[in-house]
């Protein structure tokens, strides 16, 4: 299969001179940078440069649209739930499951299309109703597209019914039609009226003869002369052979009864019935599939697909679907004819009736800037096994790089990200990675955006992720002395290192200030608690003091000990905790046992003999403080007397 | 299609680079007026200078953030031999007010004799390390080992690369099954000097960097590479700009069939060249996925290279300027709501020859 090459787009930068300079630049996660500077630092400029400008290069997909923002919304609705039909159903069931997705996308778009239009219209000034009404024409070429392919590659509909389908397609699309039809009816002649015979041909062209009927029979009414004329060309028109829904006559018989219509028109045409009125004859010819009849009325047709459609039916209106490229690729020709060469809608058309479905999907995402479209249709048609079908090994890759493409884009928006990421999910090869990497980009603005971010990690079981994040909010609140944010986020990182020096913050912050921040994250760490040695401490120290403000002093008392003896303390905190020990020495009832008191003591002595323990060097320097002097001499008082005190009291009898 | 948006630089001279933190919503820029700019972007969308200060003396070459685990940290080399790390001080609320804050230097890395040309922080899971490249063909890789320290850092490995050192490259692969890796690039003009692109990798047992590699095709000055992010694959992209765009692919091969202890051997390949630039290829960046690399030359453009997805690499983007001055007011972009067309005709296409359509 050949490569289709397109060329690659130009973005001009205003301000910027690529002939006097050179462009340095760097990647962001949603944008690029890019700035004039000149690289061989060998040259020396003359001219001292001017101010230079940055430049800021975003992909023009403004969301900031609303009224796009809701496509993407509801499609990607219509999206995961097709993920999820995939086992359940087979066959017929199936088939119309998917016809239905397909329908649902196809509403999508036309709900899309009516709100620009409205929007497009109300518009003040012209610049915004263009850009809107451009918006508008290119949602109706893709709605145009899907609705072909809903037809030929989803429905699969097989000759018969595929005319009429197609008969619809173009009705969609080729809508002057009705606005003539008001006009035409709601004037006081109708049939007077300069649009009328227009209106008819069109009508005709769109295989609606029962409208087209009524419309002779005004005609009829307002001019006697024409009665007769009118009459019968009304019952050919009423007499035409074609296939509605339900009707159980077999192709055969169908093209049978054609064919007697057929030579009846024919009859009537060359005996002459309506030679005295052009109108109505050329309606004949045209009824008759005679192209030169259907030719002169392009501008009616206004595109060669319906050209083709209405010559379809006016002549082979049983046409098979693998038939369908021949009378295509000639309608095109000839419908072009001289006049302009082939556009890029008319290409994808064309590759659609040729059921070349990868290069429909090709020409698709070269014309169409943003990968919506063909993201969300070449996943359907993937659903319909249609990409395997069509033999190339790489058709599920297909669509898998073109949701990839298409969720990468989602991530530059603040809020549309959260989309991207059920797409990522259904990626089964590079989603996940995909997904990492771009969530982590995700600027933290809010504690809110960081719990959600946060959520979608977890859930995935992105553990790299979420530690990385939380240690981003815990440094960032660290640096602005946050300490109780720094805290949580550094659990929830599971960062013990981290949380030991929160913890050291913390227990700094007391002794400078004398009393605890954050308290209620403090007395609520749970198991957490155990994640560092040091917040374990932090996390008991406080709930000593609770203790002793519930005095409840011997629990409390053995609780500070226990943070001693048990080296959970760091030394350099040893003199706060006795100095906390001192009121509970003092107190007049014996707190400490004499056991505790020894222990106390010895703890005391090895603060100050300096004697480092497990390799702690910062216990030094004690005995050259005043008032640290002072406190030990204070702490060995309390403590003797304490100890005397406890050895009485262990030494009598109770109840003394 | 893209839409630019403008900002005033307010650099006195030159700027040498350009680089967005992180989340995209920070970024730094130097100069040959020998100063560091940070802008910040706010919640509308505009950015504004936050900090300008004198970091070297002499021309700044580049610019770079580390990662925000290690907090707001920048670095920068320069022309005056000298890499700086650089730590913003959360301000007084004063400074908050006017919109400023305060950077300030944490250590001056000295080491170099010449002009310091590249300087690149590690991935992030080697921990707060950087390395610096120089004229005098030293790569040099610097670490702190306490990161809410950083006025210490220590030179762990010096790299003798023979060659003038003009840019480097870390592999920001964390996978287990890779070593730490860097290609160096040197921008040695003499035509006998053979090795212009170097890669090196991190020995366990050694715990020194040997030399893995030398690309023995590259013979011209290299001005940048970069290694691609890796999507789980098991071989390395590596992009190299010299006088055209080149992407290596770099495959290890099977550890049996090396001898065992030494650095990894590599299958090397070449999978794209482009000289679309016409001329020297200055630097070469992959987005955030590895999927799009972009490229700046001496024709003044950025192109950009995607590959398919039948893995055949072309230019899918081009930018440039054609010094057309900037119309109305920066900062205001285009407002237009757009699934966009590449090919304005689409529009006419729809409409056929002649009649205007309307829709139901």
């Amino acid at each position: 299969m050949e490569e289709v090459d397109g060329e690659p787009i130009i973005t001009l930068i205003p301000g910027v001179n690529s002939k006097k300079k050179q462009l340095c630049f760097d990647w962001g996660p949603g944008e690029m940078l890019v700035c004039e500077t000149l690289f061989n630092k060998k040259e020396k400029s003359e001219v001292v440069p001017s101010c230079p400008s940055i430049y800021i290069i975003r992909k023009n997909e403004d969301f900031y649209c609303r009224i796009l923002r809701k496509l993407f919304n509801e499609s990607h609705g219509i999206f995961v739930g097709l993920q999820r039909i995939e086992e359940e159903l087979t066959g017929k069931s199936r088939k119309a499951e998917l016809v239905r997705v397909s329908k649902n996308y196809r509403s999508v778009i036309r709900a899309c299309m009516e709100e620009m239009s409205q929007v497009a219209i109300a518009a003040k000034d012209p610049a915004t109703s263009s850009l809107f009404n451009n918006q508008v024409a290119i949602l109706s070429a893709m709605e145009l597209v899907w609705n072909l392919c809903e037809i030929l590659f989803i429905e699969v509909t097989p000759a018969g019914p595929l005319l009429l389908h197609l008969l619809d397609w173009v009705r969609l699309h080729v809508c002057e039609v009705d606005t003539w039809s008001a006009e035409v009816l709601g004037s006081e002649n109708p049939s007077k009226h300069e649009s009328f015979w227009n209106l008819v041909t069109a009508l005709v062209l769109q295989g609606r003869l029962d409208e087209a009927r009524q419309m002779l029979s005004k005609e009829a009414d307002a001019n006697p002369a024409s009665a007769g004329m009118c009459r019968v060309l009304g019952d050919l028109m009423r007499t035409m052979p074609i296939l509605s829904p339900g009707n159980t006559q077999t192709l055969t018989e169908l093209e049978l009864k054609w064919q007697h219509w057929h030579e009846e028109c024919e009859r009537h045409l060359q005996d002459g019935t309506f030679a005295s009125s052009g109108h109505l004859e050329s309606l004949c010819k045209i009824m008759l599939g005679d192209e030169k009849a259907l030719l002169e009325q392009k501008q009616q047709l206004s595109n060669w697909y319906h050209f083709l459609v209405t010559r379809l039916l006016y002549s082979h209106p049983t046409v098979k679907p693998t038939e369908l490229h021949f009378y295509a690729q000639s309608s095109l020709d000839r419908f072009l004819e001289g006049d302009s060469s082939s556009e890029p809608l008319d290409n994808i058309l064309m590759a659609a009736f040729e059921f070349d479905i990868h290069q429909v999907i090709k020409e698709c995402s070269i014309v169409l800037s943003n990968w919506w479209f063909v993201a969300h249709l070449t996943d359907l048609l993937d659903h319909c096994k249609l990409l395997q079908s069509h033999n190339l090994y790489f058709g599920s890759n297909m669509r898998e790089f073109l949701l990839l493409e298409y969720a990468s884009g989602l991530f530059a928006h603040h809020s549309l990200w959260q989309l991207g990421v059920d797409y990522f999910d259904h990626c089964p090869e590079l989603g996940r990675v995909s997904l990492e990497l771009h969530i982590e980009r995700i600027p933290l603005n809010t504690e809110q955006k960081a719990l959600k971010v946060l959520r979608i990690c977890e859930q995935r079981k992105m553990t790299e992720q979420v530690r990385s994040i939380c240690k981003i909010l815990a440094m960032k609140a660290v640096r602005n002395n946050r300490l109780g944010s720094a805290l949580s986020w550094s659990i929830r990182a599971k960062d013990a290192a981290f949380a030991t020096l929160v913890s050291d913050r913390f227990l700094k912050d007391y002794c400078e200030r004398g009393c605890f921040s954050d308290l209620d994250l403090i007395d609520n760490l749970g198991p957490a608690m155990m994640l560092s040695d040091r917040l374990t401490f932090l996390g008991k120290y406080r709930e000593f003091h609770r203790l002793y403000g519930e005095q409840r002093f011997v629990d409390g008392a053995s609780l500070l000990l226990s943070l001693m003896t048990s080296q959970i303390a760091p030394r350099s905190f040893w003199m706060t905790l006795l100095t906390d020990a001192l009121p509970l020495l003092e107190q007049k009832q014996v707190i400490f046992s004499a056991e505790q008191t020894y222990e106390l003591m010895r703890c005391l002595e090895d603060l100050t003999t300096g004697r480092p323990v497990h390799g702690e060097p910062d216990a030094q320097g004690l005995q050259d403080d005043d008032i640290e002097t002072t406190k030990v001499e204070m702490l060995r008082l309390a403590l003797a007397r304490n100890l005397a005190r406890a050895i009485i009291k262990e030494g009598s009898l109770e109840g003394s | 299609m893209f839409v630019a948006h403008s900002i005033a630089a307010d650099h006195k001279d030159l700027i040498h680079d350009v680089s967005f933190d992180f989340h995209g919503r920070r970024m730094a820029t130097c100069s040959s007026d020998q100063s560091v700019k940070v802008w910040d972007k706010s919640e509308n969308g505009d950015w504004h200078c936050t900090a300008s200060w004198k970091t070297h003396s002499g021309s700044v070459w580049r610019v770079t953030w580390a990662h925000p685990e290690f907090g707001q940290v920048l670095a920068s080399c320069s022309f005056d031999r000298t890499a700086a790390v650089w730590e913003e001080i959360v301000g007084e609320s004063n400074d908050k007010l006017r919109g400023q804050s305060h950077w300030v230097k944490r250590t001056t890395l000295v080491d170099s004799r010449t002009s310091v040309t590249d300087v690149k922080f590690a991935p992030k899971h080697m921990g707060l390390m950087l390395a610096t490249c120089s004229a005098d063909g030293i790569v040099r890789i610097y670490e702190a080992p306490d990161v809410m320290n950083l006025s210490q850092w220590s030179l762990q490995h010096e790299i003798s690369c023979k060659l003038s050192c003009s840019c480097i490259s870390w592999n920001p692969s964390s996978s287990r099954a890779h070593s730490p890796m860097i290609a160096v690039g040197s921008d040695d003009g003499s035509p006998n000097a053979m090795a212009k692109v170097q890669i090196f990798e991190y020995n366990e047992n050694t715990r020194k960097y040997a030399k893995a590699e030398t690309l023995m095709t590259v013979t011209d000055p290299v001005h940048d590479i970069a290694f691609a992010p890796n999507l789980g694959r098991s071989f390395h992209i590596l992009a190299v700009a010299t006088k055209d765009v080149r992407i290596f692919t770099l495959k290890p091969v099977r550890k049996e069939l090396t001898s065992s202890g030494g650095p990894t051997k590599f299958e090397i390949h070449i999978v794209a060249q482009f000289d679309n630039h016409n001329s020297q290829v200055w630097r070469v960046s992959w987005n955030i996925t590895g999927t799009v690399l972009a490229s700046s030359g001496d024709d003044g453009c950025v192109r950009l290279w995607k590959a398919n997805y039948m893995d055949n690499w072309k230019c899918t983007g081009i930018l440039k300027g054609n010094g057309s001055p900037v119309s109305g007011n920066s900062q205001q972009g285009n407002s237009n709501p757009s699934l966009g067309s590449n090919i304005p005709n689409l529009q006419n296409s729809l409409n056929g020859s002649s009649a205007s359509r309307k829709h139901s």
